[in-house]
């Protein structure tokens, strides 16, 4: 496999062809914020944090579906990219009835520390308020739908990794969220098996295991990474 | 069918249509059939039955002749009729009129219910993509043999090599009908050179590994061109798949046509059956050993599927929500395969390309917009209805002269172009020519031919807040900007709207725009903000006029 090198930020960067500008830029140390990205899922480029300029290239390319190119000239801080980034975070706050300090996830929310990483001070839209449900139907993990940011990280782990596929978007629009199975209730879920990687997947207090408290709820994402390398790789030995 | 039966076949219509002293044609597209027009058509043969004249009058169903606001519209034509003189046509009929019809023929016409066939709406179109509709039964093969159907499809397999049929394309100047305008031919032979992937997704009953798709997901406010091409035409959409997938090398198409569309459906249905029994689908088609096969796909009522990108992944029986590009769909489109898309009324062009030659083409229109442009003509003018003119005639000649001008008088404000996509272009352009370039820099686009035409009675920020509204609601809630955003904007508007809102939230507006335009993933969320940007670039002062003022804004 051949290598290609490229500039990110001004600072030169060499990356294998099959990667995306998002590798390369974690490679050189580059840090760019992301929500729909896991390592060990299939980039969907939904959430737009990652947007960057390349030269030549009139439009905003997301950093984690977008192929490194020889000689492709990437920039992922100009003022124009941190304004739209916080923007966005913004109008995911404004979304949903993100309250932070009664939220299981509260200090290791992804959400939380995008938010702080973007500098957003306070929002500038108005709160929609809609109206949600918590499914707390499941023995172990509970689901708030205030809390969700439709990154749809729950539904590719779910289908990737664990081959279950119980979760799924339903509806569209403002108005889509997050159901398990056919909209049953999770607890009633025939395909769920109970795995929790939902869980370690989720960026946010949205799903949770239930009765742990805030500093329990810390989750080790490498897991995830660990279990597709190890699949793609077929270091499973049956 | 080979080469020689479908010359018999034309030849035997046409000599057929010939013992018929006069021809009647009876619309019965969607708008013309909801008001009882196949009971027009009943009546009328049976009248004629009566009177012992159907040996002589051939009564047809037709697809739609373009003037709905008249409708249901019938026409009778008279053999010996000289070529410049106009048939006699018909308006508002109603099923109990077809006895004075059917008495009427052969004799002075019915005075009372004629339409004025000489007015600019008749005389001011050129009819390539509509030549049939309102000429052909759309369900019958054999009127489209007659009308030479087909025949490009011949001269294509027997005479012409597929690189030199996408030559042809490209000579043309055949650009995307769809909207954006790309280069057909530059779009056919980048899937004509993209290798198959060695291990792709397709389900194991289908062995083609290229794919054409038609995109019939027409779904833009005002928009019905796309519908009454399937619906007067479908043999054509059929053939000009058929030379799509000879220049490509694909071995499968697909129409994607919306549910919403029942009776376009019903007719490509009928229309591929016929042409399956005919041997113009399936294996070794016409002899010539190339093997090609359509399949039609409904969509389930989504506007993003109208998108690439999500239209794949509806017909790939997935969630219809669009993925980054690239990979481009003519590089990595249905299941992983190269895959050509093209609008309707494209493919509706491909068969007189190649039938009559590109130069002939190239010669209709403007220097970088070749041919003609279908429009849905509707909003405050007198003749709402179906065009097609040649690229490059102004928005006055579309207004006034063919459209008619406004109804009781009232003055012109802007006309829509585009759909939720376009913007609003007013009086000040009117004169300007009407094709890909210009229409851009007015900020519109072409978008895929809606056009709405205003009056001054006309709210703009209430036309902006609707068209928010629709892509609020199609959003399809896959990216944050387009989710979120148009939700936002949708509030800012309707706050405006209702006279409580300040600068502060103009500006907010203004800033999402630029945003949402800029971030959002596919069409749908970078084209939403273009209502509101346009209307703000020439009606500024009405949202200005709404605002609340410093000091007196009250929560």
């Amino acid at each position: 496999m051949s290598a290609k090198t490229l500039t990110i930020n001004g600072k030169p960067v060499s990356a294998r062809e099959d990667e995306t500008i998002l590798d390369a830029a974690r490679d050189a140390g580059v840090v760019m914020p992301t929500l729909c990205h896991l390592d060990g899922l299939t980039d969907i480029g939904a959430c737009r944090m990652c947007l960057v300029e390349v030269t030549g290239i009139n439009k905003l390319l997301p950093a984690c579906t977008t192929r490194v190119a020889e000689g492709m000239e990437v920039r992922t801080d100009t003022e124009q990219l941190r304004k739209y980034r916080r923007m966005t975070v913004e109008l995911l706050f404004a979304e949903r009835n993100h309250v932070c300090a009664g939220c299981v996830a509260n200090n290791h929310c992804e959400l939380q520390d995008v938010g702080i990483a973007v500098g957003m001070d306070h929002v500038r839209y108005d709160y929609l308020f809609p109206k949600h449900d918590v499914d707390l139907t499941h023995t172990q993990f509970g689901m708030d739908q205030n809390r969700c940011i439709l990154c749809q990280r729950c539904v590719r782990v779910c289908d990737e990794i664990e081959g279950a596929h119980t979760w799924d978007v339903l509806g569209r629009g403002v108005k889509a969220r997050v159901i398990t199975d056919l909209n049953q209730p999770w607890g009633e879920s025939l395909s769920c098996t109970s795995c929790g990687k939902c869980v370690m997947a989720c960026p946010t207090g949205a799903i949770f295991k239930l009765g742990s408290t805030v500093e329990e709820s810390v989750k080790d994402r490498s897991k995830l990474a660990f279990l597709k390398n190890a699949r793609d790789k077929k270091q499973w030995v049956m | 069918m080979t080469p020689e039966e479908l010359d018999r076949t034309r030849e035997r219509e046409q000599a057929a249509d010939a013992n018929f002293e006069h021809h009647v044609h009876v619309c019965v597209g969607t708008a013309c059939e909801a008001l009882g027009s196949e009971a027009i058509a009943k009546n009328i043969e049976s009248e004629l039955k009566a009177a012992g004249r159907d040996g002589k009058i051939k009564v047809r169903c037709v697809g739609c002749p373009g003037l709905c606001a008249l409708g249901p519209l019938v026409e009778v034509e008279a053999k010996d009729k000289p070529a410049d003189e106009p048939a006699t046509l018909y308006q508002y009929v109603k099923p109990e009129d077809a006895k004075e019809i059917a008495a009427s023929i052969g004799g002075a016409p019915a005075t009372r219910l004629q339409a004025d066939t000489r007015q600019p709406f008749f005389t001011r179109q050129t009819k390539i993509v509509l030549e049939n509709c309102g000429r052909i039964d759309p369900e019958r093969i054999e009127d489209y043999i007659a009308a030479d159907g087909f025949q490009a499809l011949e001269k294509a397999l027997f005479e012409m090599e597929p690189q030199e049929v996408i030559d042809e394309i490209s000579k043309s100047g055949l650009r995307g009908r769809g909207g954006a305008g790309f280069p057909t031919g530059l779009k056919w032979a980048t899937v004509a050179k993209s290798n198959s992937p060695a291990v792709s997704r397709v389900p194991d009953d289908i062995l083609a590994r290229k794919f054409v798709i038609c995109n019939g997901d027409e779904g833009d406010p005002g928009a019905f061109m796309d519908r009454s091409t399937m619906e007067g035409d479908p043999f054509r959409i059929i053939e000009g798949m058929l030379l799509a997938g000879y220049a490509v090398g694909a071995g499968k198409g697909y129409v994607y046509v919306r549910a919403e569309y029942p009776l376009a459906v019903k007719r490509l249905r009928s229309a591929i059956r016929q042409a399956q029994r005919g041997g113009m689908l399936g294996a070794n088609i016409m002899g010539s050993g190339f093997n090609f096969d359509i399949d039609v796909r409904l969509g389930a009522g989504a506007f993003v599927c109208g998108e690439e990108t999500s239209l794949i992944a509806s017909i790939e029986g997935g969630r219809g929500t669009p993925r980054p590009r690239p990979p481009f769909p003519a590089e990595s489109g249905l299941w992983g395969c190269p895959t050509l898309i093209n609008n309707v009324e494209t493919m509706a062009n491909i068969a007189p390309i190649i039938r009559r030659g590109a130069a002939w083409f190239a010669g209709i229109g403007t220097e970088k917009s070749k041919g003609t442009k279908v429009f849905a003509l509707t909003g405050q003018v007198n003749n709402t209805g179906l065009i097609e003119v040649p690229m490059g005639i102004s928005l006055r000649e579309i207004v006034f002269d063919i459209g008619g001008g406004l109804p009781e008088g009232r003055s012109f404000k802007a006309v829509q172009t585009g759909g939720p996509s376009g913007g609003c272009i007013p009086a000040q352009y009117l004169d300007m020519k009407v094709d890909y370039e210009s229409l851009a820099q007015v900020g519109s686009i072409m978008g895929s031919g809606g056009m709405i035409v205003m009056d001054d009675q006309t709210d703009m920020v209430e036309i902006a807040r609707f068209f928010m509204e629709f892509c609020m609601e199609e959003s399809c809630g896959k990216c944050v900007p387009c989710r979120v955003g148009t939700a936002q904007m949708h509030g800012l508007l309707t706050r405006i709207s209702e006279g409580k809102a300040t600068q502060a939230h103009l500006d907010t507006l203004t800033e999402l725009c630029d945003m949402v335009r800029r971030t959002s993933l596919c069409g749908l969320g970078q084209s939403a903000p273009n209502p509101v940007l346009s209307t703000l670039r020439y009606f500024k002062s009405e949202y200005e006029s709404k605002l609340v003022k410093d000091g007196q804004h009250e929560r």
